[in-house]
């Protein structure tokens, strides 16, 4: 087991890797969000109360997923760079710190345009909508920091460190709408128990929970490779694959 | 594990775990604040301050809403079903505001105990389902069916 996560810190080992994983997981990135969003845009059944409307849960509900589970991820990085000092596990940070940032973005702004026509708000101070802003600005204070510190490995042990700060938002996020009053609705989409909505709405957005992790892989791995080559770039199997024409 | 390695997993749970208590102790101090709205049971035990505007929320209660013919005025009642309180708005409604449904009214309470509200927003709850079943429920409570009937028609609903 060891000598397998040692193998994992190998940049070159791993640029081999996911060269070779990328296709599949854009190819069944792209065909489970398909699937999903045309399902449960234009098949899935209207809501009783909502209406139409309710549809951008299909949206909202993987880019949440996926703000937090970066986040978590990012923590458990930040850990290895921290204990091991693993090269590879800073690369990671620094590669999906912005895609984060991003999905953060997307269930905030979904949100807002979803809660205008359902709650009568675009926004509200509770505990749920609070606590997902401050994580907005936590990918923001980690992408900023690590820009701001040149010295490549300084840079990776004050990020984690702001990561590992930060982990303790995610369980507030997640248990706000049990530990709260808030006006955000608790959790509909949840996988240890029964789902609150019928299997004709909850397939169409596991298939795009899904696929949205698959493409989240597809653009780590990109994202990670190119970092890789910078890094790298002095290294001689990055020369040789630049000669050998990135083959 | 090497024991720098030790030592340094050490530190960082020691941080973790230290934050997690700093923040936990923190909101739970909080709490009250945190809360968006108190409940009409708050209200009526004399916990949410007056003349302050504060956030009410709650059930509509079944029949409890009266529009004025003239006006925007609503006056309808939010309850936990423990307590309800009386509350007034003139404005216009989110579509979602109905009898039986969830809300969060902001304003402040008047010296008759009932509530002004200035603004009232619709909360909804976690239950998503068709049109068809949500009638089909609806039928099956009307009908004097027994509860579990519904709880039947809600089982096969969710899957």
């Amino acid at each position: 087991m060891w000598q397998w996560f040692h193998k994992l810190g190998s940049p070159k080992w791993f640029f081999g890797i996911a060269t070779r994983f990328m296709p599949w997981l854009l190819a069944g990135g792209i065909l489970l969000l398909a699937a999903g969003l045309i399902w449960g845009l234009a098949f899935a059944p209207e809501d009783h109360r909502q209406g139409n409307s309710y549809r951008i849960i299909f949206i909202h509900v993987p880019s949440a997923f996926l703000a937090q589970s970066i986040y978590i991820s990012m923590a458990v990085a930040a850990v290895v760079t921290l204990v091991w000092r693993m090269k590879l596990a800073d690369v990671f940070v620094k590669a999906i710190a912005p895609v984060g940032l991003i999905f953060t973005f997307l269930s905030l702004f979904t949100g807002a345009v979803w809660g205008k026509p359902t709650w009568g708000t675009w926004w509200v101070w509770d505990a749920r909508l609070t606590s997902m802003l401050i994580l907005l600005f936590l990918y923001g204070g980690v992408i900023a920091l690590d820009r701001a510190i040149n010295d490549e490995k300084s840079a990776a042990r004050a990020v984690a460190v702001l990561v590992l700060v930060g982990v303790v938002n995610i369980p507030i996020i997640k248990y706000s709408v049990d530990w709260w009053n808030t006006l955000h609705q608790p959790a509909t989409f949840k996988l240890t128990e029964k789902p609150t909505m019928p299997m004709e709405m909850w397939l169409p957005l596991l298939l795009s929970v899904l696929g949205l992790y698959l493409l989240f892989g597809w653009l780590t791995c990109i994202r990670m490779k190119t970092e890789i080559l910078i890094r790298e770039q002095r290294t001689r199997w990055v020369r040789e694959l630049v000669m050998a024409g990135g083959k | 594990m090497h024991p720098i390695r030790k030592k340094r997993l050490t530190i960082v749970l020691f941080l973790v775990a230290g934050l997690a208590i700093a923040v936990g102790l923190t909101t739970y101090a909080l709490r009250q604040n945190i809360n968006l709205f108190y409940d009409p049971s708050q209200i009526a035990a004399g916990d949410a301050p007056m003349d302050v505007r504060i956030r009410a929320g709650g059930m509509v209660e079944e029949g409890s809403v009266v529009r004025d013919p003239d006006s925007l005025k609503v006056e309808f009642r939010v309850t936990d079903f423990s307590a309800s309180v009386p509350m007034e708005y003139v404005g216009i409604l989110p579509d979602l505001f109905a009898e039986g449904q969830g809300v969060v009214a902001m304003g402040r309470m008047d010296a008759n105990g009932r509530f002004i509200a200035d603004q009232v927003l619709a909360k909804h709850d976690e239950q998503y389902m068709p049109p068809e079943v949500a009638e089909a429920l609806e039928r099956a409570s009307k009908g004097q069916h027994k509860a579990a009937d519904a709880e039947k028609a809600a089982e096969s609903a969710a899957y």
